[in-house]
């Protein structure tokens, strides 16, 4: 009996969890100052926040079913995949575009060419400049 | 407990969606609100699953993994688009 009381209480505490995470990380995108600032609550505590919901569910259908299931783990694998490689797209959006930013923010990642960050216009060689 | 637990956690998801949709209205720029919508996708998936759960479903998972994929399809095209001008070159 007290077996299950234990397994509540950590299905709550990972749902409560989830919902915090999920909230901070909105409340981070709608507060923060500049793009690059706001793109951090996103990509890591949303993606943290919904692992847990996630979590959560599966294991509230593997005490009440008896079996585990394959498919939050799927979907949560999937976001877990996916998150990384829409905030780097986001962030190359953002430096292509030159969107303001506050001086702290130094928006000039040395990893990439100047072309990539709008410095420079992308040369076209076979067009016969560049 | 975990009735508790359920109704708390779905606030706290719709909290984060309306204030994604303030970001979403008032986002000054392309990326801003781009990135409001990634985040009301994971979100909207949240409260899928938190539906699920309240109504001790299974049915809806499927929706929440199909919503997932396409939003991050989608996405990748906008941001291909803003980025060059064009999806498939």
């Amino acid at each position: 009996m007290t077996h299950y009381v234990i397994l509540e209480g950590v299905i709550a505490f990972f749902l409560v969890a989830g919902g915090a995470f999920a909230f901070i990380g909105s409340l981070g995108m709608a507060h923060l100052r500049d793009f690059y600032m706001r793109l951090h609550g996103p990509t890591k505590a949303t993606t943290l926040g919904i692992g847990c919901i996630l979590i959560a569910s599966m294991l509230y259908f593997w005490v009440t079913e008896g079996k585990p299931d394959i498919q939050e783990m799927l979907i949560t694998l999937f976001l877990f995949i996916t998150a990384p490689v829409s905030a780097h797209l986001l962030a190359k959006t953002g430096l292509h575009l030159q969107l303001r930013h506050i001086d702290i923010t130094g928006g000039r990642p040395p990893e990439l060419r100047h072309e990539e960050i709008g410095e420079k216009p992308v040369p076209h060689p076979d067009r016969g400049h560049g | 407990m975990l009735d508790i637990a359920l109704k708390i956690s779905l606030a706290l998801v719709v909290l984060a969606l309306l204030l994604n949709v303030y970001r979403l209205t008032v986002g000054p720029d392309m990326p801003d609100r781009l990135l409001a919508l990634d985040t009301m996708y994971i979100n909207s998936i949240a409260l899928i699953v938190l539906m699920g759960l309240w109504l001790n479903t299974k049915t809806y998972f499927e929706s929440a993994l199909l919503i997932a994929m396409l939003g991050f399809i989608s996405t990748v095209a906008v941001c291909k688009y803003l980025l060059r001008g064009d999806i498939i070159e």
